[in-house]
């Protein structure tokens, strides 16, 4: 049924439609609302499931990676720090092959302290095997979700799924959006039946040691299962529209670059202020496009790729910058992209700690690709904060 | 696809240390063993086996390489020797 939700509300909705057992996490804004609204759930008895309270993140991702581990079907939330707080449990939790969902409401990181979106801490633990879905809009946050826990508990698959939302622009934005049925949910998301699980009647050990002789083994495993969920993800997406009658678009989705000849990538919520400006300047006349990219981690290098090979102007739009280098996604990119010699690609990094990113910022972006190119073009920096030598500003 | 992440309980055997050996190795003379055990005792991998004298020896599998029953034999009938030799 069509509501108008918060995103917060939405996600919490959209778990409770999932049915999980427990359910973890440390209270960290952007995310508060998400686990405000699974609390209040679990607490009226509209949902049927274990809330821990605990002392940190550290401890929550702990939590549910016991949860997991002992065959339930877990869930927590958190953002920036408290993402970072959970690293090492996250490596542990995919390294142990165990299934997950976790919501990072995407928010900036410290120093200096930011409560505002960018994609610094997503992106941060980008190589821990986790599989991250981004989001565009709220429909998007909710239809993730479900296919988040789908894609996660696929026996071919094993590994814990991160669904990404735009911190306030998502989180606390205010959207009509379809929330299914539990009908539709039950029918697309089976109970979970653990392919293993701690248990005392058949004792096994997790994330036993595994020095030299099979470290590198069980790290290959990881990334071979990564290639095969871009197999995977699509087919997952096929079986939602077949009840769902909606897509969330798979891998990637390619807006208007049939013809174009300047394409930006991005992910997140700022794809729906590039997709308003791709319909302004083709309304003037201007072949443009946008690709958006949804599945993350593992990489979607081919779908990319497919939808880029034509285009002469690439773009690639980031919230997030790998300090020292480049944006993480524009260095994945060119990385695959084999570019012709009529085929250029730069780097943006824009909006980070919540800078408004507006429709005029994405022309210029657009204009800037055309008559130039670099590898890590900041955009709208104020000159006038900066100083070659300390002063007290 | 899955690598050695699970694992039941008891099958420690399947995960052989023998390769954390550097470049040494104890070798058990078994000339002047008194079957003592005391290298049993201390071997930290439980991989010294033996019964009566001079019938004591590592499973190479394992064995680390500490050097421990060396030290510990009272008879100097362990000692370290090369990797390589036999």
């Amino acid at each position: 049924m069509k509501q108008f939700l918060e995103g917060s509300q939405a996600v919490a909705q959209a778990v409770k439609l999932c049915r999980p057992g427990v359910i973890s996490a440390y209270p960290i804004t952007p995310q508060t609302h998400i686990v405000e609204g699974l609390a209040e759930l679990v607490a009226n008895g509209e949902l049927k499931a274990q809330f821990v309270n605990v002392e940190s993140e550290h401890s929550a991702a702990s939590l549910v990676l016991g949860a997991s581990a002992a065959g339930v079907r877990a869930f927590t939330a958190t953002s920036s720090q408290g993402l970072l707080l959970m690293a090492e449990v996250l490596f542990n939790i995919a390294g142990m092959r165990l299934p997950l969902v976790l919501t990072c409401a995407n928010r900036a990181v410290s120093a200096p302290i930011n409560i505002w979106n960018d994609h610094q801490d997503a992106v941060t633990v980008r190589d821990s095997g986790w599989i991250q879905l981004w989001a565009e809009d709220m429909q998007d946050v909710i239809d993730l979700h479900i296919q988040a826990y789908r894609l996660s508990e696929d026996r071919r698959v094993y590994l814990p799924v991160m669904v990404n939302m735009d911190g306030y622009i998502l989180t606390h934005g205010l959207e009509v959006a379809d929330l299914p049925t539990q009908e539709q949910v039950d029918k697309f998301l089976p109970a979970y039946d653990p392919l293993y699980k701690l248990d005392v009647e058949n004792p096994m050990t997790l994330g036993f040691l595994a020095g030299p002789d099979y470290y590198l083994e069980a790290r290959y495993a990881i990334q071979k299962t990564l290639d095969d969920v871009l197999e995977i993800i699509p087919q997952i997406d096929y079986d939602f529209e077949n009840i769902f009658k909606r897509s969330c678009g798979g891998l990637v989705e390619a807006y208007k670059t049939e013809d174009a000849d300047s394409v930006l990538v991005a992910k997140g919520s700022i794809i729906g202020t590039i997709k308003d400006t791709v319909d302004e300047l083709r309304s003037e006349g201007k072949k443009v496009g946008v690709v958006k990219v949804i599945t993350y981690r593992p990489f979607p290098a081919k779908a990319l790729c497919d939808s880029l090979s034509k285009v002469p102007n690439i773009g690639v739009v980031e919230r997030a910058v790998s300090l020292g280098a480049f944006g993480p996604l524009y260095s994945d990119l060119k990385s695959v992209l084999v570019c012709s010699e009529k085929q250029k690609i730069s780097g943006f990094v824009i909006g980070l700690g919540g800078r408004d990113i507006r429709k005029s910022d994405i022309r210029d972006i657009f204009d800037k690709l055309i008559k130039g190119q670099g590898h890590c073009q900041f955009m709208g920096v104020k000159n006038e904060l900066l100083s070659k030598d300390f002063k007290d500003i | 696809m899955f690598g050695p992440i699970v694992t039941k309980a008891g099958s420690g055997l399947k995960h052989k240390t023998g390769a954390w050996r550097t470049t040494v190795k104890p070798k058990f003379l078994q000339k002047n063993c008194i079957a003592c055990k005391m290298c049993v005792q201390i071997c930290p991998e439980g991989c010294i086996t033996g019964k009566e004298k001079n019938t004591y020896i590592c499973n190479y599998n394992y064995c680390k390489g500490c050097g421990n029953c060396v030290a510990i034999c009272p008879k100097k009938d362990i000692i370290m020797v090369k990797e390589e030799e036999k």
